[in-house]
Order: structure tokens, then sequence, then C-alpha cells
């Protein structure tokens, strides 16, 4: 932490003494050169960014680079990745090198002022969760008074498991370690009753166990790790490209529209929002500066948010995570895209 | 050394009657005295303890067919997974219809390599010095393409042992040369060129190579103009070039030293000028001296390649580390990194190898 924010000033500082290195107007530029360039996971995090065995980039955080390249140029394969570690992300974002950050990037204040960066949107909200052994019979995190828990040592996790601890008058005894293999080859041999990192750290990390099935993450979340795709500060165009993208897959999943039946609702809905959303009615796409059918491309090539999800992170996948937060306000999660009007 | 020992021994046979039979061996060598035997069994149990789990793992309990995890047993390694994965491990993400490419590059420099190694070949030097300018064009037309109707492969795909040789390859072909430079103007009577290669060579020994890596990806951009973009590839090239270059010339600088003072003085006397005299006589004699130092570091550079992991670029660990975070493959990061592990052994072991063979060509004239 204290690190990157030595990183983080030193940057400013930069910015400022070159007062240049801010690239002009990404829009027009990306559109001249005819791809989008977007900075994703170099390390890889599994569901998020990844390469399948055909060496292609796949992933949820991918997904949102090809659902700006579809509105943008109508083909989602208009795009270049950039492969980024935690600390390069935001240097290779302010010199312009990447026109786009997707690369499970946490919001946060320092970031979104300091460092000249604006985040336009989350695609998945993550939390630091807890997993527990089936056998012990255990449904809520409340339960867990007097509990061992497995931590990684030296991280904010640790921190926020101290708190959460303390805030419920609960105590615990931590068996920290190095690294999370580490972590997880104790937890799978019983030196402690509870693992805790984020979640989709625990979901992923649960598919490199024996028997995966027989542990299981409560439902509790302990802290606020909001992950979205970030642009430049002052560069508002392209920051609406980027965030109505992301909408348009979040409102296609609440109204119904899938890669499937894109086609037919585009000829046939009556809905007054599916139509605007499909660019059927209003002039949307020429508010935003793109094609009337952008939104209808994004979801006819990726598929709207939920598909993205369940191809990505869902029960489908190795990784098993379940919506959560991340399910649609209609059915009691965090995913709301602003009114198409 | 142990080449000089070996051949001194085999120059001096043993008597008849101590030819070895495996049981004096073995009395000799592990079992002399009370406490060496105690040693030798103990590390034997030792490695008992190590190797058969370790043997079982990676050979009898072992998966390799099928062509996704499903095919993987657990309790044994899963080799499908490099198998699959194999070309990824190769070549990164270049384009697998374009592959070839590399692969037309690797035996264009196999074959322009052959000269070098025929010792009748008069011109050897100029050959290697007008092979070390032509071939990074070449290779980099290949590589990258954009001409004759190659399609571009852009350098964030390069990846893999492909990465890993490019990335040795051109700090170990920028190096030498530069590295003998910077030694001679370390021990050169002209101030400014002294100081100014101490400086440099002082100012780089003095920074690990993460920190001149991460200054070159991270810092360097902000502070270039609007619009300049150098490619992440060639700065962590030149970083790396400059860095071993450093180290080189003070391997060189030994070597060097060491020669004494009557070379110089009798090349002088001969009438020779300083670029003769160094040509001809002294550094013939003291790279010959330093070659253990010179692969020694290049083997270094070889495996400090991988450092370039942090900045984002896919050399055979860095690819290691992305396969096994395919959400299809996770929990076979043990048979990843045993693999990329390997690759490395190969190529290192190959160098020592040869390092030794050129010692042993090169003393030729010291064992007569």
């Amino acid at each position: 932490m204290r690190l990157s924010t030595v990183f983080a000033a030193a940057s400013v500082m930069a910015l400022a003494a070159g007062g240049q290195a801010l690239a002009g107007p990404t829009f027009d530029a990306v559109r001249e050169k005819g791809f989008v360039q977007c900075g994703v996971n170099g390390s890889g995090l599994p569901g998020f960014a990844s390469v399948d065995d055909k060496g292609e980039w796949s992933g949820l955080d991918i997904d949102l680079c090809k659902a700006v390249a579809a509105a943008v140029f109508g083909d989602a394969s208009k795009v270049k990745y950039t492969p980024l570690t935690a600390k390069e992300r935001f240097t290779a974002l302010q010199s312009g090198e990447i026109d786009m950050l997707s690369r499970n990037t946490t919001w946060t204040l320092t970031r979104d002022t300091a460092l000249g960066l604006d985040f336009v949107g989350v695609n998945y909200y993550d939390g630091q969760g807890f997993m527990v052994p089936k056998s012990l019979g255990v449904k809520s995190a409340l339960e867990l008074d007097g509990a061992s828990v497995c931590v990684q040592t030296g991280t904010t996790t640790e921190l926020n498991l101290a708190d959460f601890f303390r805030a419920n008058n609960m105590s615990y005894e931590p068996v920290v370690f190095e690294t999370n293999d580490e972590l997880i080859g104790a937890f799978q041999a019983g030196r402690c009753d509870v693992f805790t990192t984020d979640q989709s750290g625990l979901y992923s990390s649960r598919t490199k166990f024996e028997n995966p099935d027989d542990f299981v993450v409560l439902p509790e979340v302990i802290s606020k790790e909001p992950l979205g795709p970030v642009v430049r500060h002052g560069d508002n165009e392209w920051g609406d490209v980027v965030r109505w993208s992301l909408y348009a897959m979040i409102e296609a999943e609440e109204y119904g529209v899938t890669s499937e039946n894109v086609d037919e609702l585009k000829a046939n809905s009556t809905n007054p929002t599916v139509r605007r959303l499909l660019g059927v009615e209003g002039e949307f796409g020429k508010a935003l500066g793109l094609p009337a059918d952008w939104a209808y491309q994004i979801i006819k090539q990726i598929g709207n948010y939920g598909e993205s999800f369940e191809r990505n992170l869902g029960e489908n996948t190795p990784l098993k995570i379940k919506r959560g937060l991340n399910d649609l306000w209609t059915r009691g999660g965090l995913q709301y895209a602003m009114p198409f009007r | 050394m142990a080449v000089r020992q070996q051949t001194a021994a085999a120059r001096v046979q043993p008597p008849i009657t101590e030819r070895v039979t495996v049981l004096a061996w073995l009395k000799h060598n592990l079992f002399s005295t009370w406490y060496n035997s105690l040693l030798t069994i103990l590390v034997g149990y030792l490695l008992y303890l190590v190797l058969v789990p370790f043997f079982r793992w990676a050979v009898l309990d072992a998966t390799i067919a099928g062509d996704s995890k499903a095919a993987c047993s657990f309790g044994g390694a899963c080799w499908t997974l490099v198998k699959v994965r194999l070309g990824q491990y190769v070549y990164g993400l270049y384009p697998e219809d374009q592959r070839w490419r590399v692969n037309l590059a690797l035996v264009i420099a196999a074959l322009a390599m052959v000269p070098l190694f025929l010792e009748r070949f008069r011109h050897r030097l100029t050959y290697a010095v007008g092979l070390v300018v032509i071939y990074p064009i070449v290779g980099y037309a290949l590589f990258y393409g954009g001409w004759m109707g190659l399609p571009v492969v852009e350098t964030s795909r390069w990846g893999g042992l492909f990465l890993t040789l490019v990335i040795a390859g051109v700090g170990i072909t920028a190096s030498l040369p530069l590295g003998i430079l910077l030694a001679l103007g370390r021990r050169s009577e002209m101030p400014v060129i002294r100081s100014l290669c101490v400086a440099f060579i002082e100012l780089v020994r003095g920074v690990p190579l993460v920190t001149i890596l991460f200054m070159a990806s991270v810092m360097l951009p902000l502070f270039l103009p609007a619009g300049v973009n150098f490619d992440k590839l060639m700065r962590a090239l030149v970083g790396v070039a400059l860095f071993s270059a450093a180290y080189m010339a003070e391997v060189i600088r030994g070597g060097l030293q060491a020669i004494p003072k009557g070379q110089y003085e009798a090349a002088m006397a001969l009438g020779l000028g300083y670029w003769q005299m160094t040509g001809l006589v002294i550094l013939p004699q003291a790279l010959r001296m330093v070659i253990p130092g010179i692969v020694n570091t290049f083997i270094g550079l070889f495996k400090d390649t991988s450092l370039v992991t942090i900045i984002g670029l896919f050399d055979l660990l860095g690819m290691a580390k992305l396969i096994v975070t395919d959400p299809q493959w996770l929990g076979l990061a043990a048979e990843s990194y045993i693999f990329a592990a390997f690759g490395f052994w190969i190529f290192c072991f190959a160098m020592s190898r040869y390092s030794q063979h050129v010692e042993r060509r090169l003393s030729a004239g010291e064992r007569r």
C-alpha cells in the first residue's frame, strides 16, 4: 500500500511537471487507429482475465474490453490487450499507452482523484469473505466465535478480519501464512477452521482443493472491493462510451435481452425500453458519438452481463461463483444500470 | 578448473592394482570412516524420503492422456496441461498460424552460425560481427512482420521460451561488445572516457535489475512527451543489455588486469598501435582467461530474463504462471512451474557444457 502511494505521488508530480503526458481526446484517437487498446491483468486472474487453450484472452474483464470495441466499431475483435502488473497499471493509463483499464481494480477515493483517473462503473462487487468446511455446520460468520482463522499476512485482509471480530465482540485465533498456496495447504490439512480472503479468491482457491464440495463460502462480506473499468480523468466522451457499454450489458439482462433473442427482440419488441436500448427508437447512439446499433452489437457479440458472468464465473465454470452482490438490483444485488432515455 | 584436473588425471594413469571395482569405489568414497558411513546412510535416507514420493507423483501416478483437466487423477502429476499448452510454453501468445516465422528465424540462426564452428574458416571474427549486426534485423522483420504480406504480431503477444531466448540473445550479443568497450574504457588513460565508463559501470552495478526494469516500464513513460511510446519489450531489452554490459565489463577487466605487463611492452616494441595491440595481443589472451566468468554472466543473464514477468511480459516463467490461471486448469501450478524449471535447466546446462568445451579447446596451448 505504502509503495503504491509513493508511486502515485511520483506519477502525479511527473504529470504536473510534464503537463502534456495526458493524451488528447482518446475517443478520436481510438476511432482513427481502428482498435481499443485495453489494459488487462498480466498475471492472470481466474474468471477475470486468463488465456485459454487457443491463446485467446477470456474473462469478465476481457468481455468489457470487447464490449467497448463492439460499441465503437461494431466488431468485438477490434481490441488489443496490454498485459499489466498491479504496479504498472495506472502509469500505462496515464501515459496513454492504453485507452482503458479493465483489470480488477478497486475503486477508491485516492485512485479516483489524486491519480488523475476516472472510474466509470463497477463490473464486479468483490469483498472479503469466509470459507469453512461443511462438516463444521456453520451457516453465518457470526457463529465463528473462538474459531481459528487462516489468513495471509501483511494484507488488508488481516486488518479487516481483526475489525470484523472486534466489532462483533467475538474472539478468534489467527494462523498467518506468507502465500496463498501455503494457506490452501494448511486449510485443507485442518490447521484452521476458517479461510478468509476476497470472495472471488476463495472460490478460485476452492477449485484447487481435493474435495471442493466439502467446503462452503459463508454469505457475509466484511469489506468493500468494487472492481471496475478506469479511464483518464478529463476524457469525458471516452468515459461515457465505456460507462454506457457496461450499462448496456446490465440493462440488457434486466430486460431479458440475450445474445440469443436480440435479433428477434430488435425486430418485434414493443417494449419501449428494449426498443431504445437496441437503437430502434431514439438517437442515443448519436448522443454518445456511436452508431445507432451500438448496444445491439454488444449484446449480439458478447451477451448481457448475466451471460458474461455465467460464462466466466458462474455455476457451469470450475469457479462456481454465486451472483450474490453482483445480481441485478431487482433480485437483491447491486448491479443497477442508469435508465436509457 | 574441474576440467584441468580431469585432463591432468587423464595423463597419469592409476597403477593397475588400483583399478576401481564398484565395491572399492563405494568403500573409498562413501564408507571410508564410521562417520562418513553414517552421513551416507542419513543422506541416502533423506533422498529416499524426498525422491520416492516425487518419482511416484511425477511418473508413476502421473497423467498425460486426454486434453482437459477432467482426465487428471488426484494424487499424481497432470502433464496433460503441459501437453495441451506446449505451444504456449514455447511461443507464448504468438498466433498459431504464424509460428513458422519463429521456427524459420531459429533455423536461419542455426545455419548462419555454422561457419563460426568451422576451424578452417579464416574470417570468423568479421563474420561474427556482421552476424551480430544483421541477424537482429532479420529476426525483428520476421517476428514483428508488417511487410511482404506478413501480418504484424505485436510484442505483447510474444512469449514463452521464444521471448526468453529473444531477451537472453539480445542481452548476450549486446553485452559482450559493450562490455569489452567499457572494460577498455575503464582502463583508458583518457580521463573523460575513463570517468564516464567508471560512472556507468558503478551506477548500473549499484542497482538491481528489477529496479532498472521497473524504471523503464513504470517511470520512463511518464517523462516522455505525449504520443511517444516506446514498445515495452524494447525498453526491457535496452535495460537488460545495459545491465549485463556493466557486469560483463568487470569480468573482462579482470582478464585485462591479469595480462603481464611484458605482453604490452612486447606488443609496443613490435610497433603495434593501441587497437592492433588490444585486438591481436591483449584481448585474445584476456578473453580466454575469463571464459568461465563470461559464461557465468551469460547463464545468470539467461535466468534473470524471468524478471521481466514483473513488468507484464510473458517469458517462459511468466507463461507458466499465466497458464495456470485459466479456470479450466486451476490447481496445476506445480506441474507448470516444474516444466518451466526444466526448460531453464536444459538451456543453462547446455551453455555450461559448451563453455567447458570452448575452454578445453582454447587451452590447448597451455597443455603442450
